[in-house]
């Protein structure tokens, strides 16, 4: 019996916002993100036979779109009929400028800012997790997608007073987890 | 009413304010009742520090009429 098993059924709901953040980072769109997530599931569920069970299957997912993510950079590359680095002049006026001119900026962190972002990201998504999957829904609505307080009692028939319980636990549970390395 | 807020109460204010739907009259009663709370001060500056946490990191989820549109796509190729 191998130690992890694939269960399809619930990958929308266990990985998509997982997979969707990772992407969303390398990729720069949202709707071609959508696109690189789903062919990832479907890859997956076509090779799941090859599924050896040593890794868990969040690893195995990413590990299957970095190469969609790749084969993406690479059609977008053939499509232009050129496999070469692109470097795209901010305007026209600066064109010919030295590429030295173009390295780091030493005082810009907005790289290891991605980076972080994105290890955050997934701290949170992580910690969302340890939540009851109601709690985590309503959760998510409110603060990452910032839905009416009416609009989520509406769906989920709850009382404010109900949504405020819950969010308060949530936010408890969330704080408590973030707390070491986040907080 | 009492202005004097019990503790369970100041930290629901404490979450509606993270939302920015604490009434006026709210937040005047959960800052007096940090004047004296320690514990509430703990919970409410926790509290702050998520808040801009979640602002910070820039996370975003999948919209929900895509997740549903993939499971079922998923669920027709699992019975091919």
């Amino acid at each position: 019996m191998p130690e992890h098993q694939l269960d399809p059924t619930k990958w929308v709901d266990a990985y998509a916002d997982y997979l969707y953040n990772y992407t969303i980072v390398k990729v720069n769109d949202h709707e071609v993100a959508q696109d690189l997530i789903s062919e990832t599931f479907l890859a997956g569920l076509k090779s799941a036979k090859r599924f050896k069970g040593e890794a868990t299957e969040r690893t195995w997912l990413i590990s299957i779109l970095k190469r969609k993510i790749i084969d993406h950079y690479r059609r977008k590359n053939s499509k232009k009929g050129k496999a070469e680095v692109h470097i795209d002049y901010r305007d026209e006026d600066s064109e010919g400028e030295w590429l030295e001119e173009r390295v780091r900026d030493p005082f810009d962190r907005t790289a290891e800012d991605t980076m972080e972002n994105e290890e955050l990201g997934e701290a949170i998504l992580k910690c969302l997790d340890t939540l009851s999957d109601k709690h985590a829904t309503i959760f998510r609505m409110k603060t990452i997608d910032n839905f009416d307080t009416e609009a989520i009692c509406n769906e989920f028939e709850i009382t404010p007073s109900n949504l405020w319980v819950i969010i308060h636990r949530a936010r408890t549970a969330m704080a408590k987890c973030l707390e070491n390395s986040w907080l | 009413m009492s202005i004097f807020l019990k503790c369970e109460e100041a930290n629901i204010i404490c979450d509606k304010n993270q939302y920015k739907e604490a009434s006026f009259w709210d937040s005047v009663k959960l800052n007096i009742h940090l004047i004296y709370c320690k514990f509430c001060r703990q919970y409410s500056a926790r509290n702050n520090r998520l808040t801009k946490l979640f602002k910070k990191s820039t996370i975003k989820t999948m919209p929900s009429d895509y997740k549903t549109a993939m499971k079922e796509r998923l669920r027709q190729e699992m019975t091919k």
